[in-house]
Formats: C-alpha cells, structure tokens, sequence
C-alpha cells in the first residue's frame, strides 16, 4: 500500500535552514531557490538508485542500484548524507533518521553544491527544469511499454544504455556542425549557395531582401542531378564523437525507438558535468560546509560529532583518492597560495628554498581566486593548472600501474608528472575510451566503421565485442571496429550473427599474393 | 512516496534468478560460488550485471592512489576488476545474493531434473518436539509473557477506572498474569550421513581436489534438502585410510601409493560403530584418479559386494582424471555397478563436467 507522509521540513530544520542560508550569502554563494525534502532511508536510496529523480523511467538496473544501496545500508557498510538535484528550484533530500549536526553539515554543504551547479561553466547548457523532463521522458517510455512490451522496450533500452557514454563531451560547448533534422523537407534550399550566378547585385544591407533564399531556388530537377553528381567523399565529413546522435540521424530506427535513444542521449548530456566536475564540485561544497560550520552554526556540544562526520568524508583508505579530500585540499592550496601571493613568475622563479617558505605578499586574493576557480573549471583543468609538486608530495599522492606479470596493481611512482599524466588521464572523457564513426557507408555498403583512437590502453575486448553488437543491432548493417591490441592494428567486425576480428593491413588480396606465392 | 523502485528491484531479482539458472554451470565451474555463511545461508557473490560498454583493459592502465607504500608494492587493495577510476567508485562490483541452501537446492534440482530422493523405511522413528505456541493463565514466572500481562492489567485498570494518564502506573495482579504455553509435536525423523573418501595419492592434484570439493557441496547441498538431520564423515587414504575433519580433506596433500581396500574398510568400520543402517539414510562418495595397487583391486570388489553395498542407500565412486592415474580403477567397477542399483560411476574430466557428474549421481533418487 501506498502512504504518503511529510516531506516538508520539520519547524527546528526550518529555522536551520533559513540561517544557513543566510550565511551561505552572506559568503557570496549564489543560488536557485532550494527545496529540503526529508525523506526514510527506504526512500532516499530509492532515489540516488534513480540517480536523484524519483520520477525516472523503470529500468532494472536502478533495482540493481537499490539493492546495492539497500544492502550496504542496512550491513551498515555506508549511507547517504545527501542527494542535491541540478535544477531550478533546487532539490537536496535529507535523511530523516539524521542527527541535527549532520542536518546542519548537509544543507551547508548542498548550499554548495547549488552554488556551483547555477555558476560553474560546464553546468550552464543543463535543463534547469530537468526534473520535469525526466518525467516526462519515464511517461513516454511507460507508453512505449504499453504499446510494445515490456520486454521488447527492456532489450532496447539496454542496448541504448550500453551506448550511453558514446557522446562528445566538447559538443555543448563548440558548434561542430548544423544538426541534421531528420526530417528535413526543406533540404533543397540548402543547395542553393552552389548557383552564384543566380545573385542580383545588390548593397549589402538590401541583399537579404533581394537575394532572399526563395527566389534563389533552384530548379528541383537540376538539384537533384548535382546531388548526384557530388558523392560525398566520406561521410560523416570529419569523425563523429558523438556516435548516438550519428544513430539517431542515420539509423534506420522506428519512431519509438529514436526517442528512446534519444531520451538515453539526452540525460546522458544532463548528467555528463557532474562527471566532469566531480573532484571541483564536491570540493567546492565540502569546502563550505566546513567554512559554515567551523565559522558560524557549529554549537560547541556538537564539535566531536562534527568532526568525526567531516573526517570520515574526507578519509582516504586503501590507498584510494577520495574526490572530496582532493578537491577541498585543492581549493584551500589555491586559497592559501593566492592570498600568499605564492604564484606567478616571481614565485616560481625564486630559487632559494627558505625564502619561499616565508613568502608571503599579504594579497589576500585567496577567495576570489577561489570562486574564479569554481566559474570556470572542471576536473581536468582544474588538476592541470592547480596540482603542484608539493601538493602530491604532503597529500602522500602516487601513481599506479597494472603490471603484467603478477597481475596486479603496483605503486609505479611518486614523480610529480607521472601522478598528473595518470590521473589527468583517468579524468579524460572519464576514464573511458575514444571511439568515432569514421565512416557511415564504408566499402560503399551502408556498414558503418568505428574507429577507437589508441593512447596506449587497450579495450577490454568482451565487453567491446558485446557494445559492437548493440550498435549492429541499432544499425542494422555490419558494424566495424578499428582499434590496436598489444600493438598491432585490428579490425573488429560484428555482422549480425558473427563476431570477427582480423589484423589490419593483412587484407584479403595479401594473403591470396602470398599464397600464390609459395605455389 | 510509493516503493516506485520495487518494480525495479523485483525485475532485476528476476532477472539474477534467470542468471543462476542458466549460467548455473558457469558459476560452478568457476568455483566463484560458496561462502558458506553460517548454518543456513550461503552466499553467491554475484558480479552485478553490467551492461557492456567501450573500456579499457587492464594492461598499461593506472591510475593515482594516496597513502604509503614503497614504489613497486602491490597495492593490498586491487580495485575490482575494472579500470581503476579518480576514486569516486565503490570498490569492486560485486553483489552478493543471498538464498537460502534450500533455495539453491531447488534450483540445483531443477536445472538438472532431479528426482527428490525417497528416504527408505525410516519413517517409523518418531520424535517429539515442544512449540511454544500457545498462552494461559498459570504457569512459572520464568514464562511469564511480559507484554500479554502488562495489556491486560492496562486494560482491568482503564476498566476499572484506576488508570491514571498523568501518571501512568501500571501493576499486574494475579489474575493479569499470562504464561506461555506448549504443544507437543511429533516430528518423523529421517536422518543421513554422507561419507566422502577422497584419495590422496601422489598423483591427486590441487585441480583435482578443487573438482572434488565443489562436488562434495553441491551434493551435500542436495542431500541435505531432504533430510532433518545429516552428518558428514570424510575418510582419506592413500595406502592407509584414516578420518579426518572437513579442513583437513581438501587441504592434504598424501603422498605414495594407493590401496583402496584401506578406505572402504575404515568406512564400514565408522558405519558399524556409529551410523547403523537401519537408523540412518547412509550415502558414501569416493572420488579418486583410478590408480590402485594391483593386488587390491580384487578385495576392494569384495568388500564393496559382500559388506559395503549391502547397507547403503547410494555408493557413488566419482573418478578425475589424472595426468598420472591409470584409470583402471573404474573399468573393474563397470561389473559390480551393473548388478547394483545402488551404485552409480562417474567419470569427471574437468570441471564442466561436474554437473553431469552430479547428475549422474543424485538422478537415482535415492
């Protein structure tokens, strides 16, 4: 049975609330309205199972999710403090069975995270209304099921999740090319600009007017035969990172299906920055958490507590980064450095040890700096322009590296650069590889070739195997894959029923030469 | 807030069902299985199911940790198994799913078909079990029901109008008092040992007794699903036989020649002490690579004929292959087997076999 009970905030978190708030602008952070909903332990997981939306479409692996939480909820191995959603208002979910200093520690903290997630650069092309389009994405889905069955849209969505990741995290920001409508009858006009001839000579603010695009249409017929004419090299003109829009424009994909590939998409590009920006985030919001409490709502009685709470976020066990530690340790080295005057090229080009140990200008840029930094950062950026060699060094940073021969991880290094080059690469495109289309027809037969661009990791072959699969299945021609294994070029191939894979470079005609050869 | 997400979860259940069902062989075979948690659970550590996407293998890749450590020190903490990430992923994906013994029977039993196993003639032995089921109004204090009595002395008090809400005393009299009662049930008993003999020759290798211990637990499993109460007894040999703890069978490593008239003697001899056979349900499984000493064979034969077969429900000599063993072990059973229906051979090659081994062994419904 369904029962509904108050979400709304108890009188005694009220009050907190509002003084929170109050001093979270006082220090200058700005944000959306935020809405606290306290909710049961059951119900918070549910929805981090959801990924923060309780109105997501059904899936099972949010059930997975849940049991996951559930589970290490109830063995006691970990809980949720709190669960801030990117929209406008803002929603933060507070655990009802949380004691008043950790009800303090969390709103101060989703305070932050709202700061960051209305300022910060990577976050301005999200939805602010997201919670309503994901509702409405869970509705379409939910009729699709009715119409089609259950399992039939099932199997589809988790095809199109285990392409989720395959869109270009740069798109939102460059303009890379005109979004091909899929249903473009206009296409014609867009020819246009090949007949010059056709142009009245004209002052330049009468062009529009005169020269407009209506009366330069073509002849159909003529257009039609300069199609023709001008096959397109290679298509996609240059290769295409973002491999679901390629499918939806390209695929040959029923009605319903392309709009959930494209509700995938969609959410996919919604929750692409918190990834991006998850170290600088989480830092930003611990940063203030910690600045509100220790400096303003902390009641002496709940100092312990406080700090107990606060020192088992930031732990960092098992030789584990935690996000939160890096970010925070990040954001008060900056602050301390600018308002130090500890930057720049005089600093770096002192070369007497104790002097820079003293050096100190008084600057006291330390906060704006900060807030500069959470405008116009993320992760990569943020670690590429702030980590520093004495950073790594007191943070007790190392890198590692999976060595072959026992099979496992090793320590590989303590060197500055090697720790930035491993962990700026584990934050590029996530950690996860680069794959394009390179080709939309190739061998002239509508089969579509991926490329992975190689930096020195290879696949995992099982499951790229599997991803190819998935995409045959969207495509509905062969689908190939090029990419490097221990140093050769390979061409993975899925044709529908077979999986293949091939060195490159060793075609057919080769091996028939070399044959012939020993005959 | 409606359990919106109980759909979900219920689907994904279904799903990781399906998943054991028919990649049972796999998990199996791939000894991923069995942590026996306590007596009655057992645990299958599950890898979550996981959509496949483009990742990196594990060769060349890295990442940045923080703490001590020397540089070319393993990490104590291998991250899963995937591509370590900047840290903000639990640890390694794997899920555990708990059922019950019973349930991973059933399974079992349904995945192979198998029989339920009829106990034979013990259904005469009856025990009586007490349940507390009940209540009353007399009884030793020590059984007093402490909540029962305090309703009811609430309830003479509010009656009565002694009640007093601003001060809520609430005294029992005699008459509050309520105890707990009991039935007597009678329980039909039917019990069973299983008796593993393993052998523990020189040529046994470490893959072969990983073959027979995850043998011996799915058997057991089984076995166990129909049975109140099971022992178990594990008898090793090599030219001697001797009886040994669960620990000890699969962890021993015996050298020299084999004599498998040992073994059978020393069971039949815990059997005549301890297990009768016309209490107990009595099972023996002997696993060995099939290389005897010459002489032996023939009183081996004998003994299994004339002494052995006689009192048991269900003999089952399962035999691995060894880069060593002769094998032949085997073949001079193929007769004895033939003529008894309480005997049942099986070959075990590797460990994608050990299904059909089981099968082998439990579809006689014994």
């Amino acid at each position: 049975m369904i029962h509904y009970y108050e979400t709304n905030l108890p009188p005694h978190l009220r009050t907190l609330k509002d003084e929170i708030e109050g001093y979270a602008r006082e220090y200058g952070l700005d944000f959306f309205e935020t809405i606290f909903e306290v909710v049961d332990a059951d119900d918070l997981n549910e929805i981090a199972a959801y990924g923060g939306f309780p109105t997501r479409y059904p899936h099972w692996s949010f059930g997975m999710q849940y049991e996951e939480l559930n589970k290490s909820y109830s063995y006691g191995l970990s809980k949720i403090y709190e669960m801030v959603i990117n929209n406008d208002p803002c929603y933060a979910y507070l655990m009802r069975s949380n004691h008043v200093v950790d009800q303090k520690l969390v709103m101060a903290h989703v305070y932050g995270h709202c700061d960051f997630f209305k300022n910060n650069a990577y976050f301005a092309h999200t939805n602010r209304k997201m919670m309503d389009e994901i509702a409405n994405h869970a509705a379409r889905i939910r009729s699709y099921v009715e119409r089609f069955g259950e399992d039939e849209v099932e199997s589809f969505l988790d095809r199109c999740l285990s392409l989720e990741d395959l869109i270009d995290i740069h798109s939102v920001a460059i303009k890379r090319r005109e979004e091909n409508k899929r249903f473009d009858f206009n296409q014609a006009t867009t020819e246009t600009s090949a007949e010059p001839v056709q142009r009245v000579k004209t002052k330049s603010y009468m062009d529009e007017f005169i020269n407009s695009s209506r009366s330069q249409r073509p002849d159909p017929e003529e257009a039609k035969k300069q199609a023709k004419e001008q096959t397109p090299q290679s298509f996609p003109d240059r290769p295409e990172k973002d491999i679901l829009l390629f499918l939806l424009e390209y695929a040959p994909l029923k009605a319903w299906q392309a709009d959930i590939l494209s509700i995938v998409r969609d959410e996919a590009y919604y929750f692409m920055p918190q990834g991006q920006t998850k170290i600088l985030n989480e830092g930003w919001a611990s940063y203030w958490h910690s600045t509100i409490m220790t400096q303003k709502v902390l009641h002496p009685s709940e100092v312990l507590d406080y700090a107990d709470h606060h020192s088992g976020t930031m732990a960092m066990s098992g030789g584990r980064l935690n996000p939160y530690k890096l970010g925070i340790e990040l954001l008060r080295d900056i602050e301390f450095r600018w308002n130090t005057g500890r930057f720049g090229p005089e600093y770096e080009a002192c070369d007497d040890l104790e002097k820079k140990r003293k050096w100190n200008l008084n600057l006291g840029l330390g906060r704006q700096k900060i807030f500069e930094v959470r405008l116009i950062h993320n992760d990569i950026t943020f670690i590429d322009t702030f980590l520093t060699p004495e950073f790594c060094m007191q943070h007790k940073l190392f890198s590692f590296a999976y060595v072959d021969n026992p099979g496992q991880y090793v320590i590989e290094s303590r060197e500055f650069q090697k720790i930035k080059q491993r962990l700026l690469f584990s934050l590029t495109n996530f950690g996860k590889p680069w794959i394009y289309v390179i080709n939309g027809n190739h061998r002239n037969r509508g089969e579509l070739l991926l490329r992975h661009m190689h930096n020195g990791v290879d696949l995992k072959l099982a499951p790229a195997m599997d991803t190819l699969a998935n995409i045959q299945y969207l495509w509905g021609r062969p689908v190939h894959l090029e990419t490097v294994l221990d140093g050769k070029p390979y061409l993975l191939s899925f044709d529908g029923t077979e999986h293949t894979s091939k060195p490159i470079g060793e075609t057919d005609e080769s091996k028939n030469k070399s044959t012939s050869k020993t005959r | 807030m409606g359990q919106k997400i109980e759909r979900d979860h219920q689907r994904f259940r279904k799903i990781v069902r399906g998943k054991i069902k028919s990649n049972l062989s796999k998990y199996i075979s791939r000894g991923e299985l069995i942590g026996k948690k306590g007596k009655d659970f057992v645990s299958i550590p599950l890898p979550q199911i996981e959509i496949p996407q483009f990742r990196y293998g594990q060769k060349n890749s890295g990442g940045v940790g923080a703490g001590e450590g020397q540089v070319g020190q393993p990490l104590t903490n291998p991250q899963g198994d995937g591509q370590p990430q900047a840290g903000d992923t639990p640890g390694g994906h794997i899920l555990e799913v708990d059922l019950t013994l019973e349930e991973l029977a059933d399974i079992l039993g349904e995945e192979l078909s198998l029989p339920r196993i009829e106990p034979r003639g013990k259904k005469n032995i009856v025990t009586a079990k007490d349940r507390y089921t009940s209540i009353r109004p007399v009884g030793p204090e020590s059984l007093r029901h402490f909540k029962r009595t305090y309703k009811r002395a609430l309830k003479r008090q509010i009656a009565s109008g002694t009640y007093n809400p601003e001060d809520p005393i609430v005294i029992p009299i005699r008459q509050d008092k309520q105890y707990r009662s009991w039935k007597e049930t009678q329980l039909p008993e039917s019990v069973a040992v299983i008796v593993y003999i393993m052998d523990v020759s020189g040529s046994m290798t470490d893959e072969q007794k990983e073959i027979v211990r995850i043998e011996a637990f799915w058997i057991d499993s089984w076995i166990r699903k129909h049975y109140n109460g099971i022992e178990t007894v594990y008898i090793i040999h090599d030219a001697l036989a001797q009886e040994v703890d669960e620990h000890t069978f699969y962890h021993t490593r015996e050298s020299g020649g084999t004599k498998i008239s040992s073994a059978y003697e020393l069971a039949n001899k815990i059997i005549d002490t301890r297990y009768s056979p016309t209490e107990y349900n009595i099972y023996v499984f002997h696993f060995s690579d099939g290389d005897n000493w010459g002489d032996d064979t023939p009183k081996c034969l004998d003994l299994l004929n004339k002494v052995l077969l006689p009192k048991l429900n269900l003999f089952g000599y399962g035999q691995v292959e060894s880069p060593y063993g002769s094998g032949e072990f085997y073949d001079y059973l193929v007769e004895l087997a033939e003529k008894n229906n309480n005997m049942v051979l099986s070959r075990i090659p590797d460990r994608d076999s050990i299904l059909k081994s089981i099968k082998e062994f439990l579809s006689t419904g014994r």
